[in-house]
């Protein structure tokens, strides 16, 4: 038996994940429109790679990574590209992201791909293949994978001893990677051994929560088939247990240091279902175009189905047969889901779980009182901080003070506001506190640079006047020796009335409602024509409803 | 009587004595209180405040010369900040300033004759074109200021206000029901 | 500014925010169970000294409970909502058995009120209070009326005279008394008073201990009813309401206290067992330390405060003016409690120093 390690806090809200798991993983009937947005990965959104209008094949590159830190998005099946615009995405923010719409063709037409032999490959190579395939994170925070492999800026030696399979799924209600690790459990040790190849690591665990005995047989029985020494260590069901750096805890006794990343203490953690489609990318060349959703909560048929990625969550919904009294939907689990403000919003890569809600099914909470500092939140938080007292210094917008009580150091888990029985909405205030922080940094960071462009500035017309200056001098000195002067026109005046004529010719160009050079034009020049006002007419647009943001703004902070 | 008078000009000598020596070993160059005002103000350099230009305006604030709400761009975030760093009190904006949300400049490029005239006004070097060619504000750089509006002989500058999207949003101030509405 | 602003939400779902499940517990019902708590210290009470506390318990409930509804709309709080989170009764409760039970009715409701007006609601009300506001009141109380103070029941059989349910009331509210009846005979000196005021006289301990008043831990009938409040501080531990640190370290603290000085000169300083069943030691422990509002939330924190709070007490119990010194030592710890708080911060998970690092339990 390995000795396990537990972590501080925690909490045992009810699983309700019985009902999802009575039947198999199903294939979700194809859409007839997928929504793709070009963010689904933490990071920089992907640049679109293709124009209205252009039929695609599934699994060809429709989203190019935009620098370092970004991913690539994928056409899901076959079909037409039908615009790509701004749409409803799922973001706590409820403003619309850049998404391509997809029409399928119902012929599921692939694009080719081929597997990569990866053992004979350079470590290099596999990261951009597993980038263009837009592998990232599936349990939640939808990282890019190709990152988390690549060998520690600053210490390119350092050795990955351990590399953790996290199959804990902590969190209520969600059974996805449950279902997966009971079906398929072959294709993600056989991604396992992928990634443990990629790192050089040394051992691999594989945590799964002792609420799932099933997958925790199929997985065994997968290693055990597989014949690679990995181990498939039972930890205690507890939230947030599947978190990332808490499961690395109860596993090795480690921690990872505030701020750092899990390899500067040699270890490496990915979800089961990134591992499953490293697999899938490597082994068969597939890029990721679906992932396993959980449908639950308010409806008849709670269970988990393949999606295509950018399905609308209605589509979902159907199959899952909500009850009649269901009013709201969340993506993600109970605690730290995210409600939508619609049921049009695609699935993405990070969407785990769709659960119906309703009052019945998640009573509204009692209206909130004092805090009375009972300190229930600090005895639950996995991360041993004082939420009371980062609570304190959020809502008073101290947020120095936050800070230096290690603010960043929350992973928004809700262990405090589940147990608070003031039912402060402790979580929300860290996160505005946060986004506050950051964005507050983003204006030093402008105002910075601003500054030190404006000091460039003047430094460089103290020297051109210098220069000129001294042009003048030495000017004047060979004038002086030559004969004296008989010009009359300065080269300002020159200036000046060169710029008073283009002033003249620029007034009458706006004047003619009609500039006099669009008589005979061709088809296509008025095409461009045309194209260039609407974007304009955009640009003016663009300008309109910023206005109501900002007063929404003023307005929250008077609050 | 005069072993107290003693005693106290004794003090007095001492404590003179160690004020003048910490004057002199902790003398601080330049002007600190002005690069921390500095540091608080938005350095747009839009001179709404009437000075031309942050540092200026940071220097007649640290004279007293200048009362801290002038300065729109900071917002009043700004002003509050001044105000903790002076220790005085917050006061809303005066003088008629009006706060605008944050926008870019944007040049007509089909009106634009390229007179430069614009880009001179720039403090901070947003404005790339040379004399006869087109302009064209780099939207990352620009601060918002305006200055180059009222130069342009055409007319073709306007100020497009930005746009909250998903990457600039910012949570708003949690604000929840204390008594439920029936 | 008001720190919870209310108003109508313009969107239902701006209402709805994770995590959509909570832990059925409130701060009513916390407070709720602390009263319960209570409950068994109370009938012991009423046994041993007859019902005249209850009375005392009534009136302080209905000031509590008033003052409150008063404060609340006077800030213009919705006073409901405030008023069933019965913060304000347990106030009143923990002030009405701090006071002797036939203390004039004006005591109680003037300590009452002054505890929550004042103590709690000027300073912000309902988790703003730095000082325990029951606390408060009865410092004001035994400051300003120190004779009223000291009108405690002698237990049954001990008194000269006993009075019945309804000679108690109106001694309470008229402060007549019946005409063959003193006051001198149906009140009596506490077992730490009577303690006190023997050892100047250069009695020893052992001999002092002898008299009618004493049981066999603490006082007769009183030791009964510490015995009742540690009970139900017994539950409130195992209902996870309060945690052990407090409880624990404050008694520890003043066993030690004790100990030391009665092993050194048994003849002048009590066991620490008669401390701990005397006068409020268990009521402060486990009901008037561990009010969270005005004790550290750290777990240090909380063994520094309630051990600042033991030794405190007994000093002032062994060589301080007032008897007893529960209600001092509360309200000079609960000062420092910002203080210790911030000191005694739990390091944070990833910024356990050097320590984390290190490679421990690796197979």
């Amino acid at each position: 038996m390995r000795t396990l390690f537990k972590f501080n806090g925690g909490i045992h809200p009810p699983g309700n994940k019985e009902r999802s798991t009575q039947r198999g993983i199903a294939r979700a009937p194809l859409p007839a429109k997928l929504v793709i947005p070009f963010r689904q990965h933490a990071g920089e959104a992907a640049r679109p790679v293709v124009r209205v209008g252009d039929h695609v094949l599934k699994g060809q590159l429709i989203g190019m990574p935009d620098g370092y830190f970004s991913s690539a998005v994928h056409a899901s099946t076959s079909g037409t590209i039908a615009a790509i615009a701004a749409q409803p995405i799922a973001h706590p923010s409820g403003l619309p992201d850049l998404c391509a719409t997809l029409i399928p063709d119902g012929r599921e037409e692939w694009i080719p791909h081929a597997a990569v032999d990866y053992r004979n490959s350079d470590p290099a190579e596999l990261r951009q293949h597993l980038r263009m395939c837009g592998v990232v994170g599936l349990g939640g925070a939808v990282f890019p994978s190709d990152l988390k492999l690549r060998p520690l800026r600053g210490h390119p030696n350092k050795d990955i001893g351990t590399l953790i399979l996290n199959g804990a799924e902590c969190e209520p209600y969600i059974t996805c990677d449950d279902m997966l690790m009971r079906e398929r459990a072959a294709e993600i040790v056989q991604g396992a051994e992928m990634l443990r190849f990629m790192l050089e690591a040394g051992e691999v665990l594989i945590g799964i929560e002792d609420n799932k005995p099933q997958a925790v047989a199929a997985m065994r029985q997968a290693v055990a088939d597989s014949g690679l020494p990995f181990e498939v260590v039972v930890v205690p069901t507890i939230y947030p247990g599947g978190s990332a750096k808490q499961l690395i805890r109860v596993l090795t006794g480690l921690e990872v240091p505030s701020g750092k990343l899990p390899t500067e203490i040699g270890v490496q953690c990915f979800n089961v279902a990134t591992a499953c489609s490293v697999y899938r990318a490597l082994a068969h060349g597939e890029p990721l175009l679906s992932r396993i959703v959980t449908i639950t909560g308010n409806v008849r048929r709670a269970q988990n189905y393949e999606v295509l990625l950018g399905t609308p969550v209605q589509e979902l919904v159907a199959l899952g047969e909500a009850l009649p009294d269901t009013d709201r939907y969340i993506m993600g689990g109970p605690m730290m889901g995210l409600p939508l403000s619609s049921t049009a919003i695609p699935l993405v890569k990070a969407s785990n779980c769709i659960i119906a809600a309703s009052d019945k099914l998640f009573p509204p909470a009692p209206p909130a009182l004092p805090c009375i500092r009972c300190s229930r939140c600090a005895q639950v938080c996995p991360a041993d901080l004082q939420p009371m007292d980062l609570f304190w210094f959020s809502q008073s917008r101290e947020f120095d003070k936050a800070q230096q009580f290690s603010l960043f150091d929350c992973i928004e888990c809700g262990a405090c506001s589940y147990v608070c029985p003031s039912h402060i909405p402790l979580v929300q205030y860290f996160q505005f506190a946060k986004s506050e922080i950051r964005a507050r940094e983003q204006d030093q960071r402008a105002a910075d640079h601003a500054r030190e462009r404006h000091e460039f500035r003047e430094y460089r017309i103290e020297r051109e006047k210098q220069e000129k200056a001294e042009r003048l001098a030495a000017r004047e000195q060979a004038a002086k020796q030559a004969q004296p002067p008989a010009a009359s026109a300065t080269p300002a005046d020159d200036a000046q009335q060169k710029i008073q004529a283009a002033i003249a010719r620029a007034r009458e160009q706006a004047a003619a409602s009609r500039p006099k050079n669009t008589d005979n034009l061709t088809a296509q020049q008025q095409a461009e024509i045309a194209e260039i006002e609407a974007r304009r007419a955009k640009a003016h647009e663009r300008a309109e409803p910023a206005g109501e943001v900002a007063d929404n703004h003023s307005e929250g902070r008077s609050q | 009587m005069l072993s107290a008078l003693l005693v106290m000009a004794g003090i007095a000598i001492v404590l003179g004595a160690v004020l003048g020596y910490s004057a002199v070993k902790f003398r601080v160059e330049g002007n600190p209180l002005v690069d921390k005002i500095d540091a608080i103000l938005p350095q747009t350099q839009c001179g709404q405040c009437g000075y031309p230009g942050c540092r200026p305006y940071a220097e007649a604030i640290a004279s007293g010369e200048a009362d801290i709400n002038r300065c729109p761009p900071g917002g009043e975030e700004g002003i509050r900040k001044l105000a903790d760093l002076l220790g005085v009190e917050f006061k809303p904006f005066g003088g008629g300033t009006v706060l605008k949300p944050k926008a870019v400049a944007f040049i007509d490029e089909n009106l634009c004759i390229g007179c430069t005239l614009c880009f001179q006004a720039c403090p901070v070097d947003a404005i790339a074109g040379a004399a006869k060619q087109m302009h064209t504000i780099i939207a990352s750089e620009c601060t918002g200021c305006e200055l180059c509006v009222d130069p342009c002989p055409v007319d073709c500058i306007s100020m497009v206000p930005l746009r909250e999207n998903i990457a600039t949003w910012k949570r708003q101030y949690p604000v929840f029901t204390l008594v439920a509405a029936k | 500014m008001p720190r919870f602003a209310s108003f109508s939400l313009t969107n239902n779902m701006s209402a709805f925010f994770a995590p959509f499940i909570s832990k059925p517990d409130t701060v009513s019902a916390i407070m709720l169970r602390v009263l319960l708590a209570l409950l068994p210290g109370i009938a012991l009470y009423v046994w041993h000294f007859g019902p005249a506390i209850l009375v005392s318990i009534a009136l302080a409930s209905l000031t509590a409970l008033g003052t409150e509804a008063l404060m609340l709309k006077l800030r213009d709080r919705p006073v409901r909502h405030f008023l069933s989170d019965n913060s304000a009764l347990l106030t009143g409760w923990l002030l009405a058995l701090s006071i002797p039970p036939l203390a004039p009715w004006w005591l109680v409701v003037v300590g009452t009120a002054f505890a929550i007006a004042i103590a709690k609601h000027l300073y912000g009300g309902l988790g703003n209070n730095p000082f325990n506001p029951a606390m408060v009141g009865y410092a004001v109380l035994i400051v300003s009326f120190p004779a009223q103070m000291t009108h405690w029941i002698a237990p049954h059989g001990l008194g000269l005279a006993e009075l019945d349910f309804l000679g108690q009331l109106e001694y309470i509210f008229l402060g007549a008394l019946p005409p063959n009846v003193t006051l001198d005979a149906v009140t009596m000196a506490t077992p730490l008073d009577t303690l006190k005021t023997r050892l100047h006289l250069d009695e020893p301990v052992n001999q002092i201990l002898q008299m009618p008043i004493y049981g066999r831990l603490g006082g007769q009938g009183s030791e009964m009813v510490s015995l009742g409040f540690l009970l139900g501080g017994l539950y409130l531990l195992a209902a996870r309401i309060v945690t052990w640190h407090i409880p624990v370290a404050y008694l520890g603290t003043l066993f030690a206290a004790a100990g030391i000085f009665h092993l050194a000169d048994p003849a002048h300083y009590a066991a620490p067992l008669f401390h701990w069943f005397s006068g409020a030691a268990m009521l402060g422990a486990f009901f008037i330390l561990t009010d969270p509002i005005t004790s550290p939330t750290t777990p240090k924190g909380k063994l520094i405060f309630a051990a600042g709070a033991g030794l405190l007490t007994y000093l002032i119990r062994a060589f301080g003016s007032f008897p007893d010194g529960v209600a001092f030592a509360t309200l000079l710890m609960n000062i420092c409690v910002p203080l210790i708080t911030l000191y005694t911060q739990p390091p944070v998970f990833g910024k356990k120093g050097p320590a984390s690092g290190k490679e421990k339990g690796r197979p």
